[in-house]
């Protein structure tokens, strides 16, 4: 894919709020114009649309569906204050040990403590997002420790040495022929052309790494506050065998991943499935109640949670946007996003993309520095629609562009609503402005004054008629 | 705390800031959010002011959740259904001493030379039957390479759930964590007793059998292990089994 490697970043970093803009309307304007690229990602989303479909109507009613499991996030996030407390209670009497982390770099120091403290030679991982966030496996690596992506997808990025495209498909983007190449470079295989067979090439190599791991770091989907398990869920079983093999489990969490009851995952569970990936249930979804259990065959010695807030409290601090804490990374908001279907994972620049990550992503690393994301949607809704748990996306895009509005309002935006008001409530300056429109429309078309420039590189003036609307009506 | 890891004193600070911003967070309180019907909207708020649901989600979701069967034989019926869609092997035979020739049939088919099974009333019978080498996973004696050169393993399972297709396995009663996922095949043996109806009747079923105090791992295992990861196309064996087999006594 032409547009996927050369432009895309090696990581994500928090660029300043100009570069962070002028990068995303450059990549965008880039993508939108790779036809190739945006029906190659047409067609691999093809087959989720059906199968969201078929898997749906299974359900007897999605929507009150969507209703309950709505209100097991509400009523969690909502109780955070008492539920946080009640789910490390539980999870330490299971035997686990919570790290609380403020930050991303108090998350980092914690997990190279614990390898530190473990003798760690090789760590495996398991697909996390909160880890991609804290950007973990830079600082592992500058730490001297060799870490293994398990996850077939996010192996394969990084081979590439690129982040994740799609926050649940992360390589959504690379065609086979490029994984061929780039398993060939890496891992000295012979190039095919089958899905089948580079995914069995990833799984042999990937074997021996499980059992000769001393670590294995995962993510988190859901803390069940009642019994103080965390709940993993996915297809491959690299995750099942990451918290199975290696002495020492440590997982990575959000604070705002706790629920109330272990019940609550018979709704969550098959809703995830069916609004991510168009399945009933996701292959492998797994609880872990701290480390092997005296009587247990198997299992970690130690079993660690680093439970991260990293401007999540700020986000729980907006009632307004407090929903956007719901969010159970489906990844569904992306798969309908006319956004995200035309400009392209990368273009984000964000940890999160899609709508959800225009969402929350300004919470994360500023508002100024990344409201234009907010400003990227056709505000459609398809992305609201598509939210297992009711989070209402498409209005907090616009909540967001209000609040950056009123937080470091645009000079000429203002001047030109002002200058607006003016001439909208006299009605002798509006026909007065009218006329003077009317006539001077072509010129304005022909000379592209810098103002209109880029309004204009897309769309057409229209052609201004004889006479305004009022003189017509008034003549009739 | 373990030494070298960040000190009592800073975990103890952070968790402390967190909790005060959580506690701070939660003095406005949000909106609901927007329903389609209030039949599980919360009752009104209590005296202390936390938002509490007048029913639970999965009570209240049951009825709109994908249906798994009120008698015995629609459950049997939904799930083996729910187990072919997902690619999964379903056999029924009469008894035990079926179930293990089926097993010695499957292993001269796909030409094993070692399977693992452990120690459980289902599956020891089906030793027997076994035609290669066999590996018990034991307590205290676990051998991760061991395992990883077996072409099979044969577990119990605690549930099997006919909405989903799904089989729940735990860490207490189906040999541990590794038995089920490291093995290129997997084999589950169960009762047709075991069958029920939803992802919370398993669970329910799970926690009355633990009395709360349950195994560190339980999982729904749903299907052969998959990944669509290159150009979305859904290819089986990703890293846990390729193959699923289930073999339904009784």
């Amino acid at each position: 894919m032409s547009t996927s490697s050369p432009e895309a970043p090696a990581a994500v970093s928090p660029a300043s709020g100009r570069a962070a803009k002028k990068r995303f309307l450059h990549d965008a304007a880039e993508h939108v114009r790779d036809a190739g690229h945006r029906a190659f990602v047409r067609k691999a989303l093809g087959g989720y649309y059906t199968n969201r479909d078929l898997q749906k109507s299974r359900y007897r009613d999605w929507e009150q569906a969507r209703d309950a499991a709505s209100l097991a996030k509400w009523s969690a996030v909502n109780r955070l204050d008492e539920l946080l407390p009640k789910f490390v209670a539980t999870f330490e009497a299971n035997g686990g040990v919570v790290h609380w982390a403020r930050d991303a770099e108090e998350a980092r120091g914690i997990i190279l403590g614990l390898l530190r403290v473990a003798k760690a030679h090789a760590v495996i991982k398991s697909k996390c997002m909160t880890s991609e966030e804290i950007h973990l496996n830079a600082a592992l690596e500058a730490d001297g420790y060799g870490v293994v992506e398990s996850d077939l997808g996010e192996f394969i990025q990084q081979l590439r040495g690129e982040p994740p495209y799609h926050f649940v498909f992360p390589c959504m983007h690379v065609r086979r022929d490029e994984i061929s190449d780039l398993f060939g470079k890496h891992l000295g295989t012979p190039p095919t052309d089958s899905p089948e067979e580079l995914t069995m090439i990833a799984r042999r190599h990937m074997r021996r790494l499980y059992v000769d791991a001393d670590v294995g770091i995962t993510g988190a989907n859901f803390l069940v506050a009642e019994t103080g398990q965390i709940s993993i869920t996915e297809n491959e079983g690299n995750a099942r065998l990451t918290a199975a093999l290696p002495r020492v489990h440590i997982a990575i969490s959000g604070i705002e991943k706790v629920i109330e009851h272990l019940d609550d995952l018979a709704v969550l569970l098959p809703m995830l499935a069916t609004a991510g990936a168009g399945q009933p249930m996701t292959c492998y979804n797994t609880l872990y109640a701290g480390p092997r259990r005296e009587g247990e065959a198997d299992g970690p010695e130690e079993m660690h949670l680093v439970l991260l807030d990293n401007a999540r409290s700020a986000i729980l601090a907006d009632p307004e946007q407090r929903d956007s804490l719901h969010c159970i990374r489906c990844g569904a908001c992306l798969n309908v996003c006319p956004i995200f279907k035309n400009v392209g994972g990368f273009t984000y620049g964000t940890t999160y993309q899609g709508p959800i990550g225009s969402v929350i992503t300004p919470h994360l690393r500023g508002l100024a520095d990344w409201n234009h994301l907010s400003g990227a949607s056709s505000l459609c809704g398809a992305c609201t629609d598509a939210c297992p748990v009711r989070i209402d996306i498409h209005h907090h895009l616009l909540h967001n562009r209000r609040n950056a509005a009123r937080t470091a309002p645009n000079l000429w935006e203002r001047l030109g609503h002002r200058a607006f008001v003016a001439v909208a409530s006299r009605p002798w300056l509006f026909a007065a402005g009218g006329a003077v429109f009317r006539r001077t429309l072509g010129l304005l078309k022909a000379l592209r004054p810098p103002l209109m420039r880029d309004w204009l590189s897309s769309r057409d003036l229209p052609s201004a008629p004889a006479r305004s609307f009022r003189d017509q009506w008034s003549r009739r | 705390m373990i030494a070298g890891v960040p000190s009592p004193g800073r975990s103890g600070d952070a968790r402390e800031t967190i909790l005060a911003r959580v506690r701070e967070a939660l003095r406005t309180p949000a909106p609901l959010p927007h329903l389609k019907s209030h039949a599980a909207a919360p009752a009104p708020a209590p005296a202390h002011g936390l938002p509490q649901l007048s029913v639970l989600p999965e009570q209240a979701a049951r009825p709109w959740l994908p249906d798994g069967g009120d008698t015995p034989s629609e459950r049997l019926a939904i799930l083996v259904e729910n187990l072919g869609k997902l690619r999964a092997l379903v056999h029924r035979v009469p008894d035990l001493a079926a179930a293990a020739d089926l097993v010695s049939t499957l292993a001269r088919e796909r030409d094993w030379r070692q399977v693992a099974w452990h120690d459980h009333p289902l599956v020891g019978p089906l030793r027997s039957g076994i035609p290669c080498g066999t590996h018990e996973i034991r307590t205290g004696a676990f051998d991760k390479s061991a395992l990883e050169a077996c072409d099979a393993g044969i577990t119990a399972c605690e549930a099997l759930v006919a909405q989903t297709g799904s089989i729940l396995v735990s860490s207490a009663t189906c040999g541990g964590r590794a038995l089920s996922i490291l093995p290129h095949v997997h084999v589950v043996v169960a009762t047709c007793d075991q069958i029920v109806a939803t992802l919370g009747d398993a669970l329910h079923a799970a926690r009355e059998r633990y009395s709360n105090r349950l195994p560190s791992m339980l999982s729904f295992i749903t299907g052969p292990s998959r990944t669509g990861d290159i150009e979305r196309i859904l290819v089986l064996g990703a890293h846990g089994p390729k193959e699923l087999v289930v073999i339904l006594v009784g």
